[in-house]
């Protein structure tokens, strides 16, 4: 078999999670001033390519991420787990980018590592927007299979099993493509001690949004084409009666269901 | 009103329409003058209930070729704005195949979209779109600040579908252009991983579990509880990551959104991905051990215990009733 290079973009997060992140009352950006990490949902892509260069028996995993402040913490856990090597579009034109120009740098930064195969998640564990990996495939000119639960590569080809809403499609297609993998599709590594200290030396190639040739007003708030108008506290839903099982807890639960005529 | 024209990409369900776009031509409607539906594959059999939702028109690409919808879609809507045809805003669902259509059309035409909309109405220089944000606890507004045709991404179930009296929608064929590459994938084979009773998105009752069940195998508690009450069985992103259940079980953020009268969450602690798609639950029941779980907040009734105990329990009290 050949070799199988993979592009594999990653985002680097605010650690916690939606309960604990905060929207800055100005911007009404993510605020990411603590430890940025390597989100979840990649480290699923991150293991696929691994894997699938592993098989072809050659090849390497290139990391393409962006950040507007040179941020490597989130990047280096990716490297440790296997990765070669990393492209990093970082500048502070970019604070404020949508979807839409988030695609447009990545697209450009993905052209420069010429992939056999590009993976991303299915969506960041912060935005959600949900519609990037086509939005780069569209750019790129290339064709997209999302929400797959299972890859397998042969002969130029990708076998996926993609999610549907009834259950799932057996998808083929040929390389060069974007797949957007689902959490489950494989178990991600934990990164070797090894692993770890070979990180550090790794190659992140950091570049900007002039040196990928794109102009700075497609990208960051002045690019975004949309704005927050408003962020407004949600009405709480009211907890209401809390019981311990002591062994008839079930009962409470038969109570209810007949107070409010379920059964 | 504010706009005149809307189109609804309209998702299909097998051969007929996904639910969810009734919903969103119901809401089209109240808000354009004109609505306009387009959808793949044959639509004369669905003219019908697509024009009862208040769609004139149903435009269709025709038969995939065993191509993916997303590729297909895009480039024939991205025509007709091209052409000169573009309407006010589109509206495409937050479904699998809905996110596809959304981010092509998005890169080809140039223009932002916004996603995961739970509301939307006409505000200060047109549509403000609405999110439930952090789980639900905050609410976030925005709107598109440049021309051109905006492009809505909305969650299942936000809106209440409803008939508007019209006739069947006008059927014609819009063309897809030649796809090149982006077309290139194929649909091989569909599976349907039937669950027996009612649809998990439609269900009055869920059951649903997570990790607190221990293990694959304690999954058998919440089929047989959901049987019982003749519910849905669900599940936690957790448990269908862990491949305990197919992923069409799956409740929350990149799961299904349900609306049920009653959730009965079961070992699930309620992450903020799970808490979204089912906060809007009439009644929501939690079993879950640990008395800190966040699922507590929003419970009507919280039963702090192991579901490995509380669920048998239950199970043979509702059997001994019938």
């Amino acid at each position: 078999m050949s070799a199988m290079n993979v592009v594999v973009c990653v985002k680097q997060i605010p650690e916690g999670d939606q309960a604990t992140y905060k929207l800055d009352p100005g911007t009404h950006t993510l605020v990411r001033d603590g430890k940025l990490i390597l989100d979840d949902s990649d480290s699923y892509g991150v293991e696929m390519g691994l894997q699938l260069a592993e098989q072809a028996g050659g090849g390497e995993v290139t990391l393409v991420s962006m950040a507007p402040n040179s941020e490597t913490s989130g990047l280096r856990t990716a490297l440790a787990m296997g990765a070669a090597k990393a492209i990093l579009v970082s500048d502070p034109a970019l604070a404020g980018t949508d979807a839409l120009g988030t695609a447009k740098v990545l697209a450009a930064a993905i052209k420069r590592a010429e992939p056999d195969l590009i993976l991303t998640a299915t969506e960041s564990s912060d935005g959600y927007t949900g519609t990037l990996p086509v939005q780069v495939a569209e750019l790129l000119g290339l064709p997209a299979v999302t929400f797959a639960k299972k890859v397998t590569v042969s002969e130029g080809k990708v076998s996926v099993e993609r999610q549907t809403e009834e259950g799932y499609d057996e998808v083929e297609v040929p390389l060069p493509a974007v797949i957007s993998v689902t959490a489950g599709v494989v178990e991600p590594r934990y990164p070797s001690f090894k692993g770890i200290m070979a990180a550090k030396g790794k190659p992140v190639d950091e570049v900007t949004v002039a040196d990928l040739g794109l102009d700075a007003g497609a990208v960051g708030f002045a690019g975004a084409g949309q704005e927050i108008t408003a962020v407004t506290p949600a009405e709480a839903r009211k907890a209401g009666e809390i019981v311990v099982d002591d062994g008839e807890g079930y009962q409470q639960i038969v109570a209810y269901l007949e107070r409010i005529k379920v059964i | 009103m504010a706009l005149n024209t809307i189109w609804v990409v309209a998702d299909r369900s097998g051969d007929k329409v996904a639910t969810v776009a009734f919903e969103l031509l119901t809401k089209a409607r109240q808000i354009a003058g004109t609505v306009e539906a387009i959808t793949w594959g044959d639509a004369s059999a669905i003219a019908a209930p697509v024009g009862a939702h208040g769609a004139t028109a149903l435009h269709t690409v025709g038969d995939l070729g065993g191509g993916l919808p997303g590729p297909a879609v895009a480039a024939a809507i991205a025509a007709k704005i091209s052409a000169g045809g573009a309407p006010d805003a589109i509206f495409i669902a937050q479904s699998y195949n809905g996110r596809d259509i959304a981010g092509r059309l998005s890169a080809r035409i140039d223009r932002p979209v916004l996603t995961n909309i739970v509301d939307i109405g006409e505000g200060d220089g047109g549509l403000v779109s609405e999110h439930a944000i952090f789980g639900g606890t905050e609410i976030l507004n925005a709107r598109f600040t440049s021309g051109g045709p905006g492009i809505y991404v909305i969650r299942a179930k936000s809106f209440a579908a409803e008939e508007s009296g019209g006739g069947p929608a006008a059927v014609d064929i819009w063309e897809v252009p030649d796809l090149g590459a982006v077309g290139a994938a194929r649909v091989l084979a569909s599976h349907v991983e039937e669950t027996s009773g009612p649809k998990l998105d439609e269900a009055a009752i869920v059951v649903s579990g997570g990790r607190g069940l221990g293990e694959a195998a304690g999954y058998k508690l919440i089929e047989d509880l959901a049987k019982l009450l003749k519910g849905a069985p669900g599940a936690s992103r957790a448990i269908v990551d862990a491949g305990w259940v197919p992923y069409s079980h799956q409740v929350g953020q990149t799961g299904k959104t349900v609306k049920p009268t009653v959730y009965i969450a079961c070992g699930i602690s309620g992450a903020t991905q799970h808490m979204v798609g089912m906060k809007s639950a009439k009644n929501i029941i939690a079993i879950n051990k640990d008395q800190e779980a966040p699922i507590f907040s929003i419970a009507d009734l919280g039963v702090v215990g192991d579901v490995k105990k509380v669920l048998p329990q239950l199970i043979e009290a509702l059997q001994s009733r019938s």
